[in-house]
């Protein structure tokens, strides 16, 4: 069962990196992206109970942390390139 | 007891694998990016979790159990977080949802396409 | 096949990300062939610090590759006779694991067999890396030194007073601001745990340094630019990047002074192995706070250099 379910997040991760090829905008290919690192995270975890890896649960961990920072960073810059409506201070959205 | 445990666990991830093939075509499918967000979800606030569980009760409890919690609980805070934000960047960005029953084009892409 | 998409592409926000996936995929490799400490390494420089670093010098120059104007035949030629010789050589060497390499077979064993007693600490990675070959380990430690020396010669950290930590689109969102507020100590626990825990498991002092310095780059992000400015002032990290070397070097001075050879710990206590912990734990911590303020250091020159366009 958890050969299967390594199975199962391969493919996913194959899913999520077409959608990066393809995404026509940019920000379906930083969904994708996002999505393939918690697959990875995911896929360290069952994979290294699997296959008995040494301390595969700290860099599991790890890249958990970095994917989110990953994908903060990639936002955040390309915000900057597209700033079409200026920030009115009343209307803060949630 | 430990039988039990063992079919709690192959439950857990079979559905989490399930789950996540499922929001992987999904992603794939949808026709706009708002909706392949809800995809996405699927797979990170569902499936992951349910892996995790299923691979937490096939553990013996040690300290590894509980890194196995504490990735648990990083990937409960932090993913639905990073999409949100995302999600909030591309209104700002510019897209607009897609909305069926106007004379727009199926592409997904809203007026202002950056 | 990564790696080719990296290249063919000429939009370089996608092969930014892709070189992410690419760093991450190694790490797995890494995984794979047993070598954790490396991999965390890998990950967390690769996949982390680099892909900020590479997008903020992509907001300094045009997004799309511009496409070469001639071609390079010689430029070609050259590569391509430096790699057939290199598989050639290649196909020389031992097959992995094989137990007859030269690898294996001088100063290997010594250290497998006897490393557990003489420095007395499960992780033979972490053993090798500061105490068996701690003259490399702190020529690399000087190495960043070095780097970081370099950037702030090069590009320098502009002092500006008018870089006020402001709101920036991504600043006013609330969920992501209370959730990086609850999320930055954990990291800085994480990577706490992560410097002293290197002698039982994976970890030691470059991993920590990097992910301490990624807390920080991400507190950076998320409430606009010039925030982590305010929290760490630059000349801290001066001060500190100087203070991680002192340290290392300054571990090996203190064993010259006691009449051993350079670096040599057990003239740091009066048992032999109790000298080899505090050794590696002070040599680890050196290299955890250089790394730190190195890294941090190149951030802040990156980050502050758009600001004045």
């Amino acid at each position: 069962m958890l050969i299967a379910a390594v199975v199962a997040i391969l493919v996913t991760m194959f899913l999520a990196l077409i959608r990066t090829f393809l995404g026509p905008t940019e920000y379906d290919r930083m969904l994708a992206a996002n999505s393939f690192g918690t697959k990875t995270v995911l896929l360290i975890a069952l994979g290294g109970y699997a296959l008995s890896w040494n301390s595969f649960l700290d860099v599991a961990l790890l890249y958990a942390l970095l994917n989110f920072v990953g994908t903060i960073a990639v936002m955040r810059f390309f915000e900057y390139r597209n700033p079409t409506d200026k920030r009115d201070g009343p209307e803060s959205t949630l | 007891m430990t039988a039990i445990l063992e079919l709690l666990s192959s439950v857990c991830l079979l559905l989490g694998g399930v789950l996540c093939i499922t929001g992987g075509v999904g992603l794939l499918r949808m026709p706009d990016f708002f909706s392949r967000v809800h995809a996405a979800g699927v797979t990170e606030t569902l499936a992951a979790p349910l892996l995790l569980i299923g691979l937490l009760l096939d553990m013996e409890w040690s300290l590894d159990s509980v890194k196995v919690v504490m990735i648990l609980i990083l990937v409960l805070a932090t993913n639905p977080t990073a999409t949100h934000a995302l999600t909030k960047a591309t209104l700002h960005g510019g897209q607009r949802p897609l909305e069926f029953g106007n004379d727009q084009d199926t592409s997904g892409e809203g007026p202002s396409t950056p | 096949m990564i790696a080719v998409a990296a290249i063919a592409l000429s939009d370089l926000f996608a092969v930014v990300m892709l070189f992410g996936v690419y760093s991450l995929l190694t790490a797995a490799l890494f995984m794979n062939l047993d070598a954790v400490d490396v991999a965390f390494t890998e990950a967390a420089v690769g996949a982390g610090v680099t892909t900020v670093l590479m997008l903020a010098s992509l907001r300094l120059t045009k997004r799309w590759e511009a496409m070469p104007r001639h071609h390079h035949f010689p430029g070609l030629l050259v590569v391509g006779i430096t790699g057939a010789a290199l598989v050639y050589a290649v196909l020389d060497a031992p097959l992995l694991g094989d137990p007859s390499a030269p690898v294996h077979q001088h100063v290997t064993p010594h250290y497998i067999e006897q490393g557990q007693a003489e420095v007395g600490m499960p992780n033979l990675v972490t053993a090798v890396l500061a105490s068996y070959r701690g003259y490399d380990t702190f020529g690399e430690t000087v190495v960043i030194f070095t780097a970081g020396l370099a950037v702030l010669l090069l590009l320098g950290i502009q002092d500006d007073t008018r870089m006020r930590p402001g709101l920036s689109a991504i600043g006013d969102q609330v969920v992501l601001r209370a959730v990086i507020k609850m999320l930055i100590p954990l990291i800085l626990l994480f990577g706490l745990y992560v410097q002293f825990h290197g002698d039982f498991g994976a970890g030691g002092g470059f991993q920590a340094g990097v992910i301490f310095a990624t807390a920080f780059v991400l507190y950076d992000l998320v409430f606009g630019e010039g925030s982590a400015r305010a929290v760490v002032p630059p000349r801290w990290l001066h001060r500190l990047a100087a203070i991680g070397v002192l340290l290392y070097g300054g571990v090996g001075v203190y064993s010259l002074l006691a009449d051993r050879a350079f670096l040599d710990y057990s003239a740091l206590a009066d048992d032999p192995v109790h000298g080899q912990h505090l050794g590696v734990l002070l040599v680890e911590l050196g290299v955890g706070i250089a790394v730190f303020s190195v890294v941090l250091l190149i951030f802040y020159a990156f980050s502050g250099r758009v600001r004045r366009r």
